[in-house]
C-alpha cells in the first residue's frame, strides 16, 4: 500500500511560498515564520534549516518577526513543537523553491535541470553561465501554493543542519541594543499601568481620582468595571498616578483560597471531570499479593519571567496595532477581537522580543491591558508593563497537582498492575481557542466575560495535566486516570511541561521505591522494563557519563529519572548527585537526550542544561504562597529561585540520530531531573519526599513520618 | 530643578531633574538607554545592575542624588560590536544565554568583579553574580564566560 505525499502540518495550513520565503535583488533572503523567538534560539535553528535547503550563506536570511499583517499562521510557539512544525514547513517549501527556480534558470539556459548546481545562491549551468535566485526572483513568483512531494535533501548532503551556528539574537543582547519590547521606543509613546487587587479578585467597588488627577503628567483614568489604569507622558508619572489611584480605590471583599499546606485535600474536594486516559490488560490477571500506594504532590507553580510583561498598542480610529511577545500572535488577536468585539482584519497584532517566558505568562494579558488604555490616548501609542508583584500575582500559574500511585505486586515484588491518577486544575487556558476570551482584563470589566476554567489538550496533542501519565514501561496492565477541577480558585494555564513534571516525579520515585524494595539497582530495573532501544541508551549514556553508581559516600547520594517528553518527543535521562544533611544541595546533573536529528547541537545542549537548572530550582525551592485572601509570594524575596552559587554543574551528552525527523528539547529535562533529585534524596538520606518542593522543612517532615 | 552632575560611560553629563528620581528612571527615560533593565524595582534581580565606581549596583533603588560627581557606566559603555569588551566577546563564544534580559545587568557584574579581582575563581565569579537572577538557566555557561574574559584579559 502507497500513501500519498501530504504536505507538512504548517505549510499544509498556509500553503502560499511567497509567505515564508522572499528574494530582494540585493541577494538578501527573507524568512518569515510563524513561529516566535522566546529565548530558545529558533530562529536561528529556523535560519539554519532555510539555508540549507536553498543553498544559500545563513548571512543572507534575514529573519522576519512574526506578524498578523504577513506570516504564515502558525499557532501558538510552545510544546516544544517549533522543529516539528515550522522546521518542516520551511524545509519542504525552501525544498520546492528550490526546484521551481532551477527549473526556470535550466529554462532560460536550454539545459537540463540536473545540468545545474547552486552554490551560495547562485546558479551555475555548464561553461560559464550562471544566474541567481535574486536575478530570476522577477520573473519567478512564489505566490502560489506549495505541494506536496517536494524532496528536501538527505541529511548527508546538509551543511548547516547538525552544527552549532550562532545564535542570530546574541550579539544585540550582549551589546545591549534595544531589541527586547521593554527597550522599543515608538515616537509619541505614552506610558500605562493597570490597578489589580491584592485580595484575589476583589472587585473595585469605588474609585476616588483625586490623587491621580494630581499627578502632573497624566493624560487620561480609564476605568470599566473593575478595570482601571492610568496614562501619563512619562514612566515615572505613570507609577505616581497608580499610587495615587491605589490611595483612591475601595474593593469588595474577594474569593477565598484553599489551604496552601494541604494542596491535596484541597485538589480532591473539588467537583471534577473524569477521564481514563489509558488502559491496558493483562491477558493472564493474576491476584496481587499485596499492593503498594504512595501519594505525590507538586505546588502551583509561577513563570516568574526575569521581565515584567510589556506591550504597547496603537489605535487609528477603529483600527488598533499591537506590539506583543505573546507566544501566538493570531491567537491574541482572536481574543482581542472577541473583546473589543471587532473584525480580527481591524487588528494588527505583530511580535517583539521578550523575556523568556516558560509557558503562558501575562504577555497576551498585558497586551490587552495596553489595548484599553490606548483607546484613551487619542491615536498616541501606550507601552504598558506590569509590576513585579502584579507578575508574581495576577500571572497564571502552573498547576498544582495531587497524583496517586497504586502497584499490584506478586511475591517476588514484580509489578502487575498499575493505576495512576491525577488530581488537577487544567495546564491549558489560552487565548484564542474558544468562543470567549481567556484574557485578564476581560474578566474584570464592567461587562464582564466569564473566568475561563483551564482545559487540558487532548492525549493526541501530548495531553495537558495528563501529560508523560501513560508509563512508558512494559508492566502488564495499568489503568491512568485524569481528575480535572471544575473550580479554579487559583489561575492555572501553561508552564513548561504542563503536567509531565508532577507525572514523572511520581512515577519515576515509585519505581524507584519498588526498586529499592527488590534490592535492585534503578538504573538496571528501568532497563529491565523496557524494550524501547531509544529509551535504554539514553539510560545508559547517562548512567556511564555519571559513573554510575559511585561507592556510598556519608552525606552523598545518586538518583535516576527518565522520560520521553509526552511519550512521543525526546527521550532524556538525568542522573543527580547531591549533598544533603539539612539542605540540600545538588552537585552535578548528568544528563542524555535523544532528539532525533539534531539541527543546532549547541542550541540542544542549551535548552536541556537550562531546562534541568530551571527543574533544579522548581525542586528545591519554588512554591507559590498564599493565604485565605491573597497571593502572598509577590516579589523574588517570596519567592526565591535558585541563585548562581546553588547552580549544580550540568553535563549533556546527545545520543545522534540523524535519521529520525527531530522534535524539540525544550521541555524534556523538567521531568527526569525532578525525578533523579528526589531520588538522589531518598539514596543520600534513605527518606522519600514525596511533596514538592524538596525544602528543609519538608525533610523534617518526611523524616518525622518515616521514624 | 536642580541639577545633577555624573560621568556616564567616560562623559560629563547633567541631569534636570528631582535628584530623589531612581537612576534607572533616568537611564532609560530621560536619557534613552535602554541597556540596563527594568526587572524588579526593588533591587532584587540585578537586571537593572550598572557600574558606579568600582561597584555594581542596582539602578532601580539608587537615587540619582547618590551618583552625583561619581563616575557611572552602564551596558552600553561597557563595549560595543565595532569595540566589544572581552566579556562581550566571550558572552558570544559561549553562547552564555537563552532569552539575554538578565545579560545586561550580569556583564556590570562581572565588569566590576574583573575590576577590582582579574583573576577570579570559579566560586569567586558565582559568588559576584549572585545578587542576579537568571530564569532560563544560563548560568553555568556566564560563568565560564566571565573566567574565559579573565583569562583574556590577564594575557600579555
Amino acid at each position: 500500500m502507497s500513501t500519498s505525499p501530504t504536505l507538512p502540518v504548517s505549510l499544509a495550513a498556509n500553503p502560499r511560498l511567497s509567505s515564508w520565503i522572499r528574494f530582494a535583488a540585493d541577494g538578501e533572503v527573507t524568512v518569515s515564520p510563524g513561529k516566535v523567538e522566546i529565548g530558545q534560539g529558533i530562529v536561528t535553528a529556523l535560519a539554519q534549516i532555510a539555508a540549507d535547503e536553498l543553498d544559500i550563506d545563513i548571512v543572507r536570511v534575514r529573519m522576519v518577526r512574526a506578524s498578523t499583517a504577513a506570516s504564515p499562521n502558525e499557532g501558538v510557539t510552545s510544546g516544544s513543537l517549533s522543529i516539528q512544525q515550522s522546521g518542516r514547513a520551511l524545509r519542504h517549501a525552501c525544498a520546492e523553491i528550490r526546484r521551481i527556480f532551477l527549473a526556470a534558470a535550466a529554462d532560460r539556459f536550454g539545459v537540463e535541470t540536473r545540468a545545474l548546481e547552486i552554490s551560495d545562491g547562485t546558479i551555475y549551468g555548464p561553461g560559464n553561465i550562471s544566474t541567481s535566485y535574486w536575478e530570476l526572483a522577477d520573473e519567478v513568483s512564489l505566490d502560489r501554493d506549495a505541494t506536496p512531494g517536494a524532496t528536501p535533501k538527505p541529511v548527508a548532503r546538509r551543511a548547516l543542519a547538525g552544527h552549532s551556528a550562532a545564535r542570530l539574537d546574541i550579539p544585540d543582547k550582549v551589546f545591549a541594543q534595544p531589541r527586547f519590547i521593554h527597550d522599543t521606543a515608538l515616537p509619541g509613546l505614552l506610558h500605562g499601568r493597570v490597578m489589580r487587587p491584592e485580595m484575589s479578585r476583589a472587585k473595585l467597588a469605588g474609585l476616588d481620582e483625586t490623587a491621580a488627577r494630581a499627578v502632573a503628567g497624566l493624560i487620561a483614568i480609564v476605568r470599566d468595571g473593575s478595570f482601571s489604569g492610568v496614562v501619563c507622558d512619562t514612566e515615572r508619572a505613570a507609577e505616581a498616578a497608580l499610587r495615587g489611584l491605589r490611595k483612591g480605590a475601595t474593593w469588595s471583599q474577594g474569593e477565598a483560597l484553599p489551604d496552601e499546606n494541604d494542596l491535596a485535600a484541597f485538589l480532591k474536594a473539588q467537583p471534577i471531570e473524569s477521564t481514563v486516559i489509558d488502559k491496558r490488560t493483562s491477558d493472564r490477571p493474576a491476584q496481587a499479593a499485596r499492593t503498594v500506594r504512595r501519594q505525590y504532590t507538586r505546588p502551583y507553580i509561577a513563570h516568574a519571567s526575569i521581565a515584567p510583561s510589556c506591550a504597547m498598542a496603537q489605535w487609528d480610529g477603529d483600527r488598533v496595532h499591537v506590539w506583543t511577545h505573546s507566544q501566538g500572535v493570531y491567537l491574541l488577536r482572536a481574543d482581542l477581537a472577541l473583546v473589543l468585539e471587532l473584525p480580527v482584519e481591524h487588528i494588527t497584532v505583530e511580535h517583539l522580543e521578550g523575556a523568556g517566558c516558560y509557558g503562558h505568562n501575562p504577555a497576551d494579558d498585558v497586551a490587552l491591558d495596553a489595548v484599553l488604555l490606548a483607546k484613551a490616548a487619542a491615536g498616541r501609542p501606550v507601552r504598558v508593563q506590569w509590576s513585579r508583584a502584579d507578575e508574581m500575582t495576577h500571572a497564571p500559574f502552573g498547576a498544582a497537582m495531587a497524583i496517586e500511585i497504586e502497584a499490584g505486586l506478586d511475591a517476588r515484588n514484580e509489578i502487575m498492575s498499575w493505576h495512576h491518577a491525577i488530581w488537577s486544575n487544567g495546564h491549558a487556558a489560552r487565548p484564542g481557542r474558544a468562543a470567549k476570551p481567556a484574557l485578564l482584563a476581560g474578566f474584570e470589566l464592567g461587562n464582564a466575560f466569564p473566568r475561563v476554567i483551564s482545559g487540558n489538550p487532548p492525549q493526541a496533542n501530548g495531553g495537558g495535566g495528563d501529560r508523560n501519565s501513560v508509563p512508558l514501561y512494559d508492566f502488564p496492565s495499568w489503568t491512568v486516570e485524569s481528575h480535572r477541577l471544575l473550580t479554579m480558585p487559583i489561575r492555572t494555564s501553561a508552564l513548561r511541561t504542563l503536567g509531565a513534571q508532577g507525572n514523572v516525579f511520581a512515577i519515576e520515585s515509585f519505581l524507584d521505591e519498588i526498586a529499592a524494595e527488590h534490592g535492585e539497582d534503578p538504573v538496571a530495573f528501568r532497563l529491565r522494563h523496557l524494550t524501547d532501544e531509544r529509551a535504554k541508551d539514553v539510560i545508559r549514556t547517562a548512567a556511564r557519563g555519571a559513573n554510575w553508581k559511585p561507592a556510598q559516600k556519608p552525606g552523598t547520594g545518586y538518583g535516576i529519572g527518565f522520560a520521553r517528553y509526552k511519550n512521543t518527543g525526546a527521550y532524556c535521562a538525568a542522573v543527580a548527585e547531591i549533598e544533603g544533611e539539612e539542605d540540600i544541595r545538588v552537585k552535578r546533573l548528568t544528563l542524555a537526550v535523544d532528539v532525533g536529528e539534531v539541527i543546532n547541537p549547541d542550541g540542544v545542549i542549551n535548552q536541556i542544561e537550562g531546562g534541568a537548572i530551571q527543574a533544579t530550582s522548581w525542586v528545591l525551592k519554588e512554591r507559590v504562597r498564599f493565604d485565605a485572601t491573597r497571593i502572598t509570594s509577590n516579589s523574588w524575596t517570596e519567592y526565591p529561585i535558585l541563585r548562581f552559587s546553588e547552580v549544580p554543574a550540568v553535563q549533556v551528552d546527545i545520543v545522534q540520530r540523524p535519521e529520525i525527523e527531530p522534535v524539540g528539547a525544550g521541555e524534556a529535562a523538567h521531568g527526569p531531573v525532578t525525578a533523579a533529585i528526589a531520588n538522589a534524596v531518598f539514596d543520600c538520606l534513605g527518606v522519600r519526599v514525596r511533596d514538592l518542593p524538596i525544602t528543609r522543612d519538608r525533610l523534617i517532615a518526611a523524616m518525622n513520618s518515616s521514624s | 530643578m536642580p541639577h545633577t552632575r555624573f560621568r556616564l560611560n567616560g562623559v560629563a553629563t547633567e541631569v534636570d531633574a528631582d535628584p530623589d528620581t531612581m537612576l534607572l528612571d533616568v537611564l532609560r527615560g530621560r536619557l534613552g538607554l535602554t541597556g540596563a533593565h527594568f526587572g524588579c524595582g526593588a533591587g532584587e534581580c540585578g537586571a537593572c545592575h550598572v557600574i558606579v565606581g568600582d561597584h555594581a549596583v542596582s539602578a532601580c533603588d539608587t537615587p540619582l542624588w547618590s551618583v552625583a560627581d561619581k563616575e557611572v557606566t552602564t551596558p552600553e559603555g561597557l563595549g560595543s560590536a565595532d569595540k566589544p569588551h572581552p566579556l562581550q566577546r566571550a558572552f558570544i563564544a559561549e553562547q552564555a544565554l537563552q532569552c539575554g534580559y538578565c545579560v545586561p545587568g550580569i556583564l556590570m557584574s562581572a565588569a566590576a568583579l574583573l575590576r577590582q579581582n582579574p583573576h577570579p575563581s570559579e566560586t569567586e565569579v558565582r559568588a559576584a553574580l549572585d545578587r542576579n537572577l537568571c530564569r532560563c538557566g544560563s548560568h553555568n555557561r556566564m560563568v565560564r564566560a566571565v573566567l574565559r574574559a579573565a583569562q583574556e584579559m590577564a594575557a600579555p
